[in-house]
């Protein structure tokens, strides 16, 4: 009997393969996106555990400088000698390669690429030249610098790990950058201000400053994937719909032959499984495709925005197909669930026919309008009143959800508004038609609503972002070239060689140093124009910059301003034994860490060992003073063109673009397929709809171009609801998420070619989506259109 | 007003064509009342068909008011539909997502003949003035037929064609509705084809056709 | 005590990655004359060397303890550069139901680390053996679970290992230069996790250092230093050859200093426990024919196992037999 059920319920499949395709397909897209998305998530945060584990941040407590300054190698004997276990670490960057020197005699157990216990490879790795060990990419770009490189997969991208005494030597530094320290301390320990009064003690786990930079993201990401999910979903449920009311006939037949409702259900539910084990496994292995093609633009999105690095690679970890499926099964249960109810509760003698169960309007309209009333307030107050990365996400959610339950509700309005302009019985009939298949189709709408919402919104972020940046850019990079000397003999013969050839040589010089309890980076700054006339203050005392010049002032970046809670006039430590009153902000996008800016003459005075290496040249002819300087003898390398460095950040948002961009496209498509498979459900149903209007006078022709231009009118209206809330979502994105995640609060813009752009798309995807339902109404023929009024359905 | 000759129209079936007319000719006047009789499947409803555009015969000519519907493709049907015929079918005669006053109009507004007062006043004899603001779905089954009737009149064809108009009715209703539609046929001047298998309907009309296998026996 | 030095020296090997030869060090010669307090303090021209302390004491409450302390030595390359050396130390409280184990590293040259003969100190991190001269020292060490702070005061002066302090470990003729003072009077303060205790009792203090590793085919030692009730002492190791003939050395401490030939010293397992999932001897037969001692040598605590990156058995040891006392057992290579 099972088998006979069981056969019964399959052939309708075999029957109906375009059902079956769309149930598939719907699945398997809606499982792609969000598999695909969470695999480039997950491959991130990986990269970001990797270099976590490499550099024990996190992981261990840390002893810092409480200036930031580097920590003299006396200062660590003076520990240890005290039962102090810590260990030093030697860190910073050349080639764009973050180099990591560790004591693997003294770091915590786990930490560095050599165990102690195996005494030959700490024996090379402490002896010697020096051995470098990173991967293959990292080992690449730090050049010729080492003696000995060993691949090693497992140490975080562009980043290499040493021995403290070969950092040291490259880096040219000679105390430590910061300590580690063991969980487990000796008995009799003395206070560390005892022992160190100028190092402070950071406990385990305060050192996750990518993380929570990257975490936006990253959420930006998921709440893509979930965004696409549900439009998945959307077109999982029609189909199962649609597939559960053709087959009810068949259901009926099945029962009156004996079979028990229980055993047709658990049939009917493995049969779901089965679909949904199927369409899970395409999903996941397409999401792998598209997380492929994604990640090398993510990773280069992260490392060039927020000095993340992110591995360019994609491993196909288990877990994905795990979750992938069980994401697929959830969404076939949560879109199969209300079916199988229905089937379970019907009468074995109910009427046969297929109802028009989508159409059954006005269902808990009243419901709807109320929940999407206090969401969208509820979004208001969040927005308005919260503060911090959860408030504003939970007014994200709320706009979001909210809306897609108001839309039902702004379309019927629509419609209305349409009928009563309408003039003639065609448009009356139109208009009057176009509503009663509202319900039908607004789950479809949704989906659009969203996918369209979430363009707008993440588009208009990301281009207002690069419109600051980029203005930004034109602000800070004002010089035409800029040099960089080998060393201070160099640097010294640069500049006498350039003074009298241009119009101003301007310093880069700077430290690194805890301000206001924050790491940041003081810069010394010559008194020129360029800093008068070019940067732009977010809020400023009366003359700024003459305090700064004259050592009365200092001007700091948005993101130490916001973070440390500073006000104009408050002072901050400078340099030790130094305070200074905050006379200006300026913005400085994209940068994690805080910026202080001094006049040249106290700089230099407080930190007479740092020297300028690197130049801003000023010069009306850019091309000439670079053909001088190579003339001069300066490796092309060390020449650096203003228009190239531009360049370079425009290039970093064009791979953002690409990412944002092809996930939108992709959303967008999956909502106008969702639009697709709703319009083909609704058309087998539609028929006694259609027929009368056909039989009183309109051809098939034209019936199906009225299906057309109602698919893209509903486009158009939900188009009019999704940019306003796309608008919304990028005003918390920017206004809310950004501070709270990054420290700086970037103007709006409006893009409104783009927006127009995306209403074409909307319009296209409802117009490709009807098209093919259209075209086969006009085909349909006339008995089959005659078969509505006979009894011989 | 009407000539139907040599028409001929099979549909496809498992086994090849299955001829369901099959030369088959008639004629009717203006202001001419007509009976089509005839078993299941003897091709009484295709002829209708054929005779209101909605479908064309494969063979055969068809002249109706003057024109020649064979001749016409789609769209020229379509006007003919609109224009010239009223049709009552058996069933889901109604526009489901217009209320009654917008389905009897429809048809009217369309032909571009609309005239209210006549519309209010077949409403008002077909006794469904109370009902205009309501949608098909609400009303009676003999309602919704009355309905269709009051469409058809209202756009005043020339040729009212009617299949099995109260085929889906009890008797009494079916009597009623009957009556009213004879009645305001013969007031507009229309001719009437009724498909029917009813011995009553059938001697109400002017004359009688019987088919039998598609022909006219 | 020269075998203290083995676990060094195998990783010595190791950490330089030089493979089993010398090439480069400076290797010990008979009849070189020791200069103190210089040769107090380190010789980086040799690969390897050691300050090794073991104390059997006897806490307040009556409890038998025992403690190690110990400063390893290994240069990583020829030249006796400071940046080329490695210390290790190795801290041990022993009592009879508990071992307390600590282990540190440091790079040399840095100042976490070092020796320094006048006024004598080796040191690493916190950890110190120091006082005005080798013969008054305080001997500190400290870890999450135990720390101990002991004085140490000597009573007699050193003894030279072989021929005056030239200590030959094989019949391949590998050898090392090797003092100890084993005459310290010990009293200090142990703290454990129950709390501090007061303990007193004796100390036994080895130096040795060399550039030869050990032949290629002994595969570890058992090496016992013993302290008579009587008033003598025995210093007495066993390398383990495979498949050979095992070698072994004494000095036998007594109204006079004897240094005794391969064959002299005799010990044999009788009885073993299973410890960190090896098989280690924890009862011993001894026996110096030539003075009369037949023995056994009972560990205090089986389960002395020093689990550090190099691991090995160390712990104190009571002495039954012809002679009664008490003393401390170091095993190697008991995998």
């Amino acid at each position: 009997m099972i088998a006979q059920g069981l056969r019964a319920l399959l052939g309708h499949w075999l029957r109906n393969p375009l059902q079956l395709f769309t149930l598939v397909a719907g699945l398997a897209l809606a499982t792609a996106l969000w598999s695909g998305v969470q695999a480039v998530n997950a491959e991130a945060r990986a990269s970001y555990d990797a270099a976590a584990a490499t550099l024990g941040e996190g992981r261990f407590a840390q002893i810092l400088d409480s200036e930031g300054a580097e920590i003299p190698l006396a200062d660590v004997v003076a520990l240890r000698r005290a039962g102090w276990l810590v260990s030093p670490v030697v860190e910073g960057r050349l080639n764009f390669v973050r180099i990591v020197g560790l004591d693997p005699l003294t770091a915590p157990g786990g930490l560095g690429p050599v165990d102690l216990g195996s005494g030959p490879e700490v024996g090379t790795f402490l002896g010697g030249a020096g051995q470098v060990f990173g991967t293959a990419e990292a080992l690449e770009a730090l050049g010729d610098v080492a003696p000995e490189k060993v691949l090693s997969p497992d140490v975080a991208p562009m980043t290499v790990v040493t021995d403290i005494s070969v950092a040291s030597r490259l880096l040219g530094q000679d105390g430590a950058s910061r300590l580690i320290v063991a969980p487990a301390q000796p008995i009799g320990q003395p206070p560390l201000a005892e022992v160190a009064p100028g190092l402070s003690l950071r406990p385990a786990q305060q050192g996750a400053d990518v993380g929570r930079l990257t975490d936006s993201f990253h959420l930006n990401l998921t709440a893509f994937g979930f965004l696409s999910f549900a439009v998945g979903l959307f077109i999982v449920h029609g189909a199962i719909g649609l597939a559960f009311e053709q087959r009810r006939p068949m259901v009926r037949t099945l029962r009156s032959l004996g079979m028990p409702l229980d055993r047709l259900i658990a049939l009917m539910a493995a049969e779901l499984l089965g679909l949904a084990l199927v369409a899970g496994a395409l999903g996941v292995a397409l999401g792998y495709l598209i997380a492929a093609a994604l990640l090398p633009d993510v990773a280069a999105t992260l490392s060039g925005l927020y000095g993340a690095q992110v591995s360019g690679a994609l491993e196909l970890r288990p877990i994905w197909w795990l979750a992938g499926l069980g994401i697929a099964m959830l969404g076939t249960a949560a879109a199969g669930g209300g079916a199988l109810w229905r089937m379970a509760r019907m009468p074995l003698l109910a009427s046969a026919r297929p109802r028009a169960w989508a159409m059954d309007a006005g269902r808990g309209r009243g419901l709807r309008s109320a929940v999407a009333v206090i969401l969208l307030a509820l979004a208001g107050a969040l927005a308005w009143l919260g503060s911090g990365l959860i408030a504003a996400f939970a007014a994200l959610g709320s706009l979001l959800i909210g809306a897609a339950f108001a839309l039902p509700l702004v379309l019927e309005l629509g419609t209305r508004i349409g009928a009563t302009l309408a003039r003639g019985p065609r448009a009356d009939w139109f208009w009057a038609d176009t509503r009663q298949q509202l319900p039908g189709l607004s789950l479809a709408l949704m989906a659009l609503l969203l996918a369209m919402a979430a363009n707008v919104g993440v588009s208009t972020m990301v281009s207002s972002f690069r419109l600051t940046f980029t203005g930004f850019l034109d602000q800070r990079l004002a010089s035409e070239l800029y040099v960089t000397a080998e060393d201070a003999d160099e640097a010294a013969r640069l500049v006498a060689f350039l003074a009298p050839q241009v119009d101003a040589v301007l310093p880069i010089v700077s430290v690194d140093r805890a301000v206001a309890g924050f790491p940041a980076e003081i810069y010394g700054t010559r008194d020129d124009r360029t800093y008068r006339q070019n940067w732009v203050f977010l809020e400023a005392a009366p003359g700024a910059w003459d305090a700064v010049f004259a050592g009365q002032g200092a001007v700091v970046n948005e993101q130490l301003f916001r973070r440390a809670g500073l006000m104009l006039g408050q002072e901050i430590a400078v340099a030790p034994g130094t305070a200074l009153p905050v006379v200006g902000v300026v913005g400085d996008y994209g940068n994690p860490i805080g910026q202080v800016i001094l006049g040249e003459a106290q700089f230099s005075e407080l930190y007479p060992d740092a020297r300028a290496l690197r130049f801003g040249l000023r010069t009306a002819e850019a091309e000439t003073v670079a053909d001088w300087l190579r003339a001069f003898g300066l490796p092309e390398a060390q020449i650096i063109d203003q228009a190239a460095i531009k360049a370079f950040s425009l290039q970093v948002f064009e791979r953002t673009f690409t990412v944002t961009g092809a996930l939108n496209v992709l959303t967008l498509s999956v909502a106008g397929f969702a639009i697709l498979m709703s319009l083909l459900t609704l058309a087998a149903l539609r028929l006694p709809q259609l027929a009368p209007v056909w039989a009183l006078g309109l051809t098939r022709r034209r019936l199906g171009m009225l299906e057309l231009v109602r698919a893209v009118l509903l486009a158009v209206l939900t188009a009019a609801v999704a940019i306003p809330l796309g608008l919304a979502l990028a005003w918390i994105l920017l206004t809310q998420v950004n501070v709270a995640a990054f420290g700086w609060r970037l103007p709006m813009y409006l893009f409104p070619v783009d927006y127009l752009r995306l209403l074409a798309f909307a319009v296209l995807a409802g117009a490709v989506a009807a098209l093919w339902p259209a075209r086969r109404l006009a085909r349909t023929p006339p008995a089959d259109l005659l078969k509505v009024f006979s009894n011989e359905r | 007003m009407l000539d139907v000759r040599d028409v001929s129209k099979s549909y496809p079936g498992a086994e090849g064509p299955v001829p369901v007319l099959q030369g088959v000719s008639l004629t009717l006047a203006r202001g001419e009342t007509l009976a089509l009789t005839g078993e299941s499947g003897s091709g009484k409803s295709t002829l209708l068909h054929l005779i209101g555009g909605l479908d064309a015969p494969d063979a055969g000519w068809i002249t109706l008011a003057g024109e020649e519907l064979t001749a016409m493709d789609d769209r020229g049907r379509a006007r003919m539909r609109r224009d010239v015929v009223g049709v009552v079918f058996q069933q889901f005669n109604l526009i489901p997502s217009l209320n009654v006053g917008a389905n009897i109009a429809f048809q009217a507004r369309m032909a571009g003949r609309h005239d209210a007062a006549w519309c209010d006043a077949l409403a008002s004899r077909m006794g469904l003035a109370a009902h205009l603001g309501k949608y098909p779905e609400q009303l009676s089954g003999g309602q919704q037929q009355r309905v269709a009737i009051a469409r058809t009149l209202a756009a005043r064809p020339t040729l009212v064609l009617a299949d099995e108009p109260t085929g889906n009715l009890d008797e009494t209703s079916a009597h009623g509705v009957l009556e009213l539609m004879l009645e305001l046929v013969a007031e507009t001047g229309a001719a009437l084809l009724v498909v029917t298998h009813s011995e009553r309907i059938a001697a109400a009309m002017g004359r009688r056709l019987h088919l039998e296998r598609g022909r006219i026996a | 005590m020269v075998f203290g030095l083995m676990p060094c020296l195998a990783s010595a090997q190791g950490f330089a990655g030089l493979g089993t030869d010398a090439e480069g060090f400076t290797t010990p010669v008979p009849e070189r004359a020791f200069a103190f307090p210089q040769d107090h303090g380190a010789h980086p021209g040799y690969r390897i060397e050691w300050w090794y302390v073991t104390a059997s004491l006897t806490a307040e409450d009556g409890r038998e303890m025992g403690a190690q302390w110990t400063l390893f030595r290994t240069a990583l390359a020829p030249g006796g550069a400071d940046e080329a050396q490695v210390w290790m130390g190795h801290a041990a409280v022993t009592t009879p139901d508990a071992h307390f184990v600590a282990e540190r590293f440091s790079r040399g040259g840095f100042g976490a680390a070092g020796v320094t003969a006048d006024p004598f100190e080796a040191w690493i991190d916190e950890w110190q053996m120091a006082g005005p001269s080798l013969d008054d020292l305080r001997l500190r060490a400290s870890s999450p679970d135990f720390a101990y702070d002991l004085g140490l005061s000597a009573e007699a002066p050193l003894v030279r290992h072989g021929e005056d302090g030239y200590s030959v470990k094989s019949s391949e003729g590998q050898a090392s230069y090797y003092y100890s003072q084993p005459f310290y009077a010990v009293e200090g303060t142990i703290t454990l996790p129950d709390g501090a205790v007061a303990v007193t009792g004796e100390a036994w203090l080895d130096r040795e250092w060399s550039s030869q590793p050990l032949s290629e085919s002994q595969t570890g030692w058992d090496w016992f230093s013993l302290s008579f009730d009587a008033g003598q002492k025995l210093m007495g190791f066993r390398l383990r050859e495979t498949g050979g003939a095992d070698f072994t050395s004494a000095t036998w401490i007594g109204e006079t200093v004897e240094a005794l030939p391969d064959g002299a010293f005799q010990a044999d397992p009788l009885a073993r426990a299973e410890v960190a999932g090896r098989e280690v001897p924890v009862r011993w037969r001894v026996r110096l024919p030539d003075k009369g001692v037949d023995v056994t040598v009972e560990a205090l605590n089986p389960e002395a196992w020093m689990a550090t990156s190099f691991p090995y058995w160390e712990g104190p040891v009571t002495v039954t037999g012809s002679h009664q006392g008490r003393g401390y057992l170091e095993m190697t290579g008991y995998e």
